[in-house]
């Protein structure tokens, strides 16, 4: 059945409300409410979440944006807290302790903080261990909670408070962490790469495989955030179209170790389109740093050639 | 009528636990609590116990994984030791803020650093006001006895407060000794079913947990917290009357081994009861009147009940087997002083720190405690109460 936006929005009621905290223009609770609305209309969810700034905005005590059962224990051990669920679930449904109609599926969600860095171990280890369950990143690049330090989702070259742009060193001078390919190495059933994107079409259709996928599942999702990457609210969604044009953030997805590319632009963009119209790049502009436009470009060549390699590879 | 074994004392938790059944274990393996879920794994793998077993990666997964579960719903039971729950102090906290009845075994060991592997009771007194119920256990009997209880104590719905049963590394968790085991069905009636109120798993009362609890909250649910370990107290002593009547082995706040007519007394935790409890009957023989007050529930701390019960010696030596580096003494000496002040009560009261690292304390350690304690009463004063027992002077 082909995708429609209306029809969803129409047929499946938010099971994220309104009212939450996080800040205008945020790239994460549309991330947050697709996902969730791909949940089938009779299933429960149990949500994970990492401490970070969707935690802290969305359940405020003693109020909450999510309607489906919601835990939150600490920033790093989102993947673990919710394997626990999870196995308590199984161990319930086996010895007849759960009588309920539908599913109750399991979804964690975490910024590049606690997933890409502090939670990287337990995000590990619960995919390792083969509980069924979708972890969701929601990656903004960042530790944007605490104030915009850099993270090893940061790429190279931007500007944060602890990668600072200055005189001599200017801004994260280290490459960012491929995580996506760090899941497609623990060999489980789905791996997603997304963004909210032509009516969040490839977002909710990832979101409902990795759901309905049994076992393990991943999903990274660029979610840009205004505030550390220094774009005007309203341009959210032109941020991830320049992101998706560029091949900066490409969109794929691995089903059982095979790779497949969802979109390949006709027309691929310099890099510099999507650099230039946020403020953590700015000093890339400047005369003198052309370099850092080659090199950034460079990259993110390498990085597309060598996805369309493994989808190749993986394809033959 | 009991089922008479000869099992460690992690042998006799283990057995303990599948008993019990939980519907959750999750744990890493550290010394010298390995071998818990070791023999609980053969218990899965055998099909005894309905339990999914979570073999996670680290001790912080491990008390994650059990708050995830217990949460849920379900009962989920842990064990470790030393550095493990050093790695699980962040998620032991939130465990009791979020009142889940976890259950942990705790094999008492030396907290990194240096490393060592060998008992003293560090771990347990870095999570000492961390909200969660303590009981300790002289031998293998008592560490079984008191994870039997546990659920009892942690589940009523006037705690709600996860438990920790500590246990003293490799002189208790590796000792094969005899011990009265219960029968499974015995075991089944006595812990009961859970049906926890509200849980994540129930899909008619969707729930959150864990939220950001700002000024306007959060002092009041740190107050129900203390609330519920005040209320610890009295169902600690009601669970305890229930399993006398079910095995006719009484367990009090505190044990008082010849206390009522005794001059002078220690007070300490764990196995080392079980030397000073020799020693004083040696000192007995030589019409010393010597006593001993073993700390079973350390958590709450009966602190009026421990003051009236010492208040009539000359003399006491709290042992601690755990240095607080602090300046002024070991954490139970604390405890132990504080409530004597609070209750107006005044005897001559001094501190050894001791057994730390595994350092063995043996029954001529014991003696000297008397010993020095005997000089107190005399002198009726407690010069220097901050001491070290066993330790090697430079030279020795």
């Amino acid at each position: 059945m082909a995708y429609n936006l209306k029809e969803i929005i129409a047929t499946k009621p938010s099971r994220f409300t309104s009212g939450h905290r996080m800040c205008a223009g945020c790239g994460a609770p549309p991330v947050a409410r697709m996902v969730m609305r791909a949940l089938k209309p009779e299933d429960h969810a149990v949500v994970a979440n990492a401490t970070g700034c969707m935690e802290v905005s969305t359940f405020i005590y003693p109020y909450t944006a999510w309607t489906d059962s919601f835990i939150h224990t600490a920033f790093e051990c989102a993947g673990a807290t919710l394997a626990g669920v999870e196995a308590a679930y199984q161990s319930m449904k086996k010895q007849g302790k759960l009588q309920q109609e539908g599913e109750t599926k399991f979804i964690a969600f975490g910024g590049d903080g606690g997933t890409y860095d502090i939670g990287l171990q337990s995000l590990s280890g619960a995919m390792e261990r083969g509980h069924d369950m979708v972890y969701v990143c929601y990656d903004n690049g960042a530790y944007m909670n605490t104030g915009i330090q850099r993270s090893s989702a940061t790429p190279k070259f931007a500007d944060t408070t602890t990668s600072p742009a200055g005189s001599v060193i200017p801004g994260k001078m280290q490459s960012r962490k491929d995580l996506a390919k760090i899941m497609v190495g623990h060999h489980i059933p789905y791996v997603g790469q997304t963004l909210g994107y032509m009516n969040f079409a490839d977002l909710y259709q990832k979101a409902e495989k990795a759901i309905y996928t049994k076992g393990p599942a991943f999903l990274n999702v660029m979610a840009p955030c205004p505030r550390g990457w220094g774009y005007p609210t309203e341009d959210l969604m032109k941020i991830n179209k320049l992101a998706v044009d560029t091949c900066y953030w490409p969109l794929y997805e691995v089903i059982d170790g095979v790779y497949h590319i969802s979109y390949k632009p006709a027309k691929k963009l310099p890099i510099e389109e999507f650099l230039r119209p946020q403020k953590r790049f700015r000093h890339m502009f400047k005369p003198g740093n052309e370099w850092m436009i080659e090199e950034f470009q460079k990259e993110v060549d390498n990085r597309w050639q060598e996805l369309l390699d493994l989808e190749k590879i993986t394809n033959e | 009528m009991g089922i008479r074994e000869r099992l460690s004392g992690n042998e006799a938790v283990a057995v303990a636990m599948r008993q019990i059944n939980p519907d959750v274990v999750a744990a890493f393996p550290i010394t010298p609590s390995t071998e818990i879920p070791q023999y609980f794994s053969t218990f899965v793998a055998n099909g005894q116990v309905d339990t999914e077993f979570v073999a996670v990666e680290s001790e912080h997964s491990a008390m994650s994984a059990c708050i995830g579960a217990e949460a849920a719903g379900s009962r989920a039971m842990t064990a470790t030791s030393a550095n493990g729950l050093s790695l699980m102090w962040e998620m032991i906290y939130i465990a009791s803020s979020l009142r889940l009845p976890i259950i942990l075994n705790l094999v008492n060991r030396a907290v990194s650093g240096p490393l060592n592997i060998h008992n003293d009771h560090s771990d347990a007194m870095g999570v000492r006001d961390a909200g969660w119920i303590m009981l300790f256990s002289e031998n293998n009997q008592e560490a079984y006895d008191n994870t039997l209880m546990a659920h009892r104590i942690a589940e009523h719905p006037k705690v709600k407060l996860p438990l920790m049963v500590c246990q003293d590394g490799f002189i208790t968790s590796h000792s094969i000794e005899n011990i009265e085991l219960l029968e499974d069905d015995k075991v089944k009636e006595f812990v009961g079913e859970y049906h926890p109120e509200h849980y994540l798993l129930n899909k008619k009362e969707p729930i959150a947990i864990g939220p950001l609890d700002l000024q306007a909250y959060l002092f009041e649910h740190k107050a129900q917290q203390a609330e519920a370990m005040n209320n610890a107290k009295e169902v600690i002593a009601e669970v305890a009357a229930d399993f006398e009547k079910l095995t006719g082995r009484k367990y009090s706040f505190f044990e008082e081994y010849k206390l009522d007519d005794a001059e002078i007394a220690i007070v300490c935790m764990n196995s080392t009861a079980g030397t000073t409890k020799a020693v004083v009957d040696k000192l007995r023989e030589q019409g010393v009147k010597a006593g001993l007050l073993k700390i079973r529930m350390f958590r709450p701390f009966p602190a009026e009940e421990v003051a009236k019960s010492l208040e009539h010696l000359k003399a006491v030596a709290v042992l601690d087997k755990s240095d607080s580096l602090n300046g002024m003494g070991g954490a139970l000496f604390e405890d132990v002083t504080s409530g004597m002040y609070v209750s107006g009560k005044s005897v001559p009261t001094i501190n050894y720190v001791y057994g730390i690292g595994g350092r063995d304390t043996k029954e001529t350690d014991i003696e000297k405690v008397y010993t020095d304690l005997a000089e107190i009463a005399k002198s009726g004063k407690a010069e220097n109460p901050y001491r070290y027992l066993g330790l090697r002077r430079e030279g020795e």
